[in-house]
């Protein structure tokens, strides 16, 4: 393993990060929040510090990463940005407990969007910017925005960006992984400023149309207002509704349609299932919710915002779901664990592993009934290897392991068994609010400091999809025998 | 540039190994997907699992914005359809791995020009041809003419006991009165562009230019210099063989081909009408020996087997036969074998990708580039470039030695109206010459960068 250059590219992260953190220094700077912009300096510099610090260390000659060090140095450049990205909410004093201003910031970068804030509109605005803010660097990741705007010499970095995209299959756009995160990045940029349009249209105001669009361009969630987006006119809801589930899609979509390959893009298999299940939970939940609401239209808004926002793992809401019936709540959980589309900025399982799933599960079937059967599992129209096909059962039950043990970490809290359960699903699957006690009108202020910290670790694996930050916490890795 | 090769057999990662480091965009199809997998996990490059043949897979590709497209897989056949779809699909450029001979007589030209191929290459063809300059000027472990031969760079081993141990190279001008640069000199894993007060030691590896007139009589002096291989006995009767056997015997050589299989000696002898063909196992030292080794001017190793090439080469130079060549397909076993003290390895691949490298550079070229042509030294870690010097060069007519040029860069040769010029300090550089440059760590794209 390649240490001198894992650090050398965390200690880059790390500038990247205090380089970002200039731009809410600014927003305080503007509302004349002198305590924050100084809380902001102050962080800027001690990340710059230690991200030089780190850069030294590397020689020249050994710039090549291999899988292991690409996995190592992701998880390790999100924990470090988790725990620098949280000092600005320490130092001014906002949120006093450093381990709540951690909780907080992991919620943002991983963008899960669960807060232990009773009242965010009583943060400052520069801090309520960094807080939105993270979602967006989280979303499409801090790696890849690195990659698009530093030259990097390996042409092994893939290992690094294959660790912190999301989805089974990490493909390339264009030959040049650089070129690929440039596009991906511009994509994400447009898209973001063509929210912030629209939200401008319906009579927000700028700074909580920024916010807005952070929290649904991350699928993060976090909000300007206690009651997230309940009370915004239905115009607003309905632009967040489309935007959660755009944001939702696998980006290499968005790169076919720029290219005017319209067929590739409504050949694309996950997208029909991830819009299939979205209208059906709708028309589901729509009708076991009718009697809550007075007329269709509002009754069909909610239950699309809900199921929107749900599935992309974004976590907004325009009413308390906590109080719907079980049948919703139970699909609601569902959603959550099966998340948007691979390659999105959503979190969850990913439709596209769900959809292999089944197409394996179809194929063991039909295999114990002809033994001799040869089967094989297409995605796509291409036939999927065994590597992928055995990486997914393996991740699932991996998935599955974890959010028991979250699950159990968290049950000896006094809280009901809803809460619990549904406060590890949701944190694990970086939704941000969960049922009953966690419910869109609560937050997680009430769970001790050490469930905060499982908490903290759950969403970092839901982002990372579990296997770096598991290196990075295996012993073995470490050990020179491994 | 945008660049898609086909094919990611031993020729097709060699070029796009090189293509990367030259800076261009790749997309690699290949229809093992397993081979794209380490690909990718090794190069900054697009993959595509599927057939190269297939107009599906070439429109994802991107074909139509293809610069340049390169088809290298095994089969021929497959090349040429894929090259001919690639043209009529909109690649500027194709270039298509033809090996079989009988594609390669005269029926080539008519089927570049049917396909609309820009280039077509034959590695054992290429390669036997490099091995045939090696052998004609057996001092050499490699030689490269630069501007259609008129000006040539070799490539020579300094052994144990050589004349030049331990001489500057300010004194070796005056000692010898011939016009000649020693260019770029590679000690052990490290490559120097060389000064004057530069010292030559006892294994070194030197490139050296010199008009072509003078670099017999410039070697003789040096007590360097071989007779060319009259005599030469080749193991192997592959394709490369043949190519080689038959550029040797139109040069007036004697050759003996050791081949096992009894058919293809059969096939080479109908061939071959002047070569000796023995049918027997090379791998044993008694064919060798009975087959007169000892009296051979040069041994040939081109079996299939990099190893057995590497062994049977050390034994030939055991049996003090002056000049040993051997064909390694691994970059990895010809620097080993170069280590245990083979000096003259030849690489098919290598071959290939300094070719298809220079006609990239060429295509760039008429893209903003100004390099007319390339050729790699020192196994990659120095380059020589030619440059066709244009009336904006800011110092022209003025002496080299008042040019303030760039570290690990050096003027090599000046080509002016049809003569070649082995520049000293007095030298000038004119409009309208073509300035070869050698250059090591630095990729140059101009010739105004060498100037500091």
């Amino acid at each position: 393993m390649n240490r001198n250059m894992i650090l050398h590219t965390v200690g880059r992260i790390v500038m990247l990060e205090a380089l970002l953190l200039l731009i809410p220094l600014a927003v305080s700077l503007w509302y004349r929040e002198t305590g924050d912009a100084i809380a902001f300096a102050i962080t800027v510099v001690i990340g710059l510090v230690i991200g030089f610090a780190f850069t030294i260390f590397r020689k020249r000659e050994d710039s090549l990463v291999f899988a292991k060090s690409g996995f190592i140095t992701v998880a390790f450049s999100w924990i470090l940005l988790s725990l620098i990205g949280a000092l600005p909410f320490t130092i001014s004093g906002a949120i006093p407990s450093y381990i709540d201003a951690v909780f907080e910031t992991v919620s943002g970068f991983t963008t899960t969007g669960a807060s232990i804030l009773d009242d965010p509109s009583r943060l400052s605005h520069g801090l309520l910017f960094w807080r939105s803010f993270t979602h967006w660097i989280g979303g499409m990741g801090v790696i890849v925005l690195m990659m698009a705007i530093l030259p990097t010499e390996s042409g092994r970095s893939i290992h690094i960006m294959r660790a912190e995209v999301p989805g089974p299959i990490v493909g390339k756009l264009v030959p040049r992984l650089r070129d690929t995160a440039k596009i991906l990045y511009l994509i994400y940029i447009a898209l973001t400023v063509i929210q912030v349009i629209f939200l401008l249209c319906g009579g927000m105001s700028l700074f909580d149309s920024l916010l807005y669009t952070f929290g649904t361009a991350g699928t993060g969630g976090f909000g300007a207002r206690p009651t997230s987006v309940a009370e915004y006119s239905p115009y607003l809801q309905w632009v967040i509704t489309v935007f959660m589930l755009i944001f939702g899609l696998n980006f290499n979509l968005y790169y076919l349609l720029l290219h005017r390959r319209a067929g590739a893009f409504f050949r694309n298999a996950e997208l029909w299932c991830y819009l299939g299940i979205v209208a059906v939970a709708t028309v589901l939940v729509a009708f076991n919710i009718s009697d809550m609401y007075q007329s269709a239209s509002e009754t069909i808004r909610h239950a699309a915002f809900q199921v929107s926002s749900i599935i992309t793992t974004t976590g907004y809401s325009t009413t308390d779901f906590a109080l719907w019936p079980g049948l919703s709540k139970t699909l609601l959980l569902l959603l959550m664990m099966i998340g948007g589309c691979a390659g999105s900025t959503a979190g969850g399982l990913k439709i596209s592993r769900i959809m292999l799933l089944f197409k394996i599960m179809f194929r063991d079937l039909k295999r114990l009934l002809h033994p001799r059967s040869v089967g094989v599992v297409q995605f796509d129209g291409k036939t999927v290897d065994d590597r992928t096909i055995s990486g997914v059962s393996a991740y699932f039950f991996l998935y599955m392991l974890l959010l028991i043990v979250t699950f159990m970490a968290l049950s000896w809290e006094p809280f009901s068994m809803e809460t619990n359960l549904s406060a590890a699903i949701s944190c694990f699957n970086n939704v941000g609010p969960g049922l009953a006690g966690v419910g869109p009108l609560a937050n997680y202020a009430a769970y001790s400091d050490v469930s905060k910290v499982v908490l903290s670790l759950a969403m970092l694996f839901g982002r990372l999809e579990i296997y770096p930050l598991l290196f990075l916490l295996t012993p073995k890795t470490w050990s020179k025998k491994g | 540039m945008k660049i898609i090769v086909v094919g990611c057999g031993k020729i097709g990662v060699t070029v796009i190994q090189s293509l990367i480091a030259e800076g261009h965009d790749l997309v690699a199809i290949d229809e093992n997907a397993e081979t794209l997998n380490q690909l990718t996990n090794i190069y900054d490059l697009m993959s595509l699992c599927g057939n190269g043949a297939d107009s599906d897979i070439l429109e994802e590709a991107g074909i139509r914005k293809a610069d340049l497209f390169i088809a290298a897989t095994g089969s021929d056949n497959t090349n040429m359809l894929s090259c001919f779809l690639a043209k009529r699909l909109g690649a500027a450029h194709t270039i298509a791995r033809i090996r079989n001979p009988e594609y390669n007589d005269n029926s080539l030209n008519f089927l570049k020009q049917e396909l609309g191929l820009s280039m077509s290459i034959n590695p054992e063809l290429l390669a036997a041809q490099e091995m045939y300059k090696i052998l004609k000027l057996p001092s050499a472990v490699k030689v490269e003419s630069f501007s259609r031969r008129r000006f040539e760079m070799i490539e020579l081993h300094l052994k144990e006991g050589s004349p030049l141990h331990g001489v500057r190279l300010c004194e070796l001008r005056e000692k010898y009165k011939a016009k000649f640069l020693v260019c770029v000199v590679q000690r052990g894993e490290d490559v120097y562009i060389p000064d004057g007060n530069f010292m030559l030691q006892a294994g070194d590896k030197i490139g050296l230019t010199a008009q072509l007139t003078e670099i017999h009589k410039l070697l003789r002096e040096m007590g360097l210099l071989q007779k060319q291989a009259r005599n030469v006995m080749i193991l192997g009767g592959g394709r490369m063989s043949y190519y080689l056997s038959k550029l040797l015997i139109a040069g007036g050589s004697s050759v003996t081909v050791i081949e096992r299989d009894l058919a293809l000696c059969q096939e080479l002898c109908a061939a071959l009408p002047k070569a000796t063909i023995v049918h027997g196992d090379g791998a044993q030292q008694e064919t060798l020996l009975e087959e007169d080794l000892r009296s051979k001017d040069a041994f040939v190793a081109l079996t299939g087997m990099d190893e057995e090439n590497i062994l049977i080469s050390i034994f030939a130079a055991s049996q003090n036969v002056p000049k040993v060549i051997a064909k390694v397909n691994r970059d990895e076993l010809s620097a080993l074998a170069e280590k245990i003290g083979m000096d003259c390895i030849v690489s098919p691949q290598k071959v290939i990708s300094d070719v298809v490298v220079r006609y990239a550079r060429a295509l760039q070229n008429s893209m903003g580039s100004k390099v007319e042509t390339l050729y790699q030294l020192m196994d990659g870690n120095a380059e020589a470039l030619e440059f066709l010097v244009s009336s904006e060069f800011p110092k022209l007519g003025v002496p080299l030695r008042e040019m303030k040029l760039k570290p690990h860069t050096l003027v090599a040769g000046i080509l002016r109206d049809r003569t070649s010029i082995i520049p000293d300090g007095n030298d000038v550089i004119m409009a309208g010459d073509r300035v070869v440059v050698v250059a090591a760590e630095r990729r140059l794209q101009d010739l105004a960068d060498i100037l500091k």
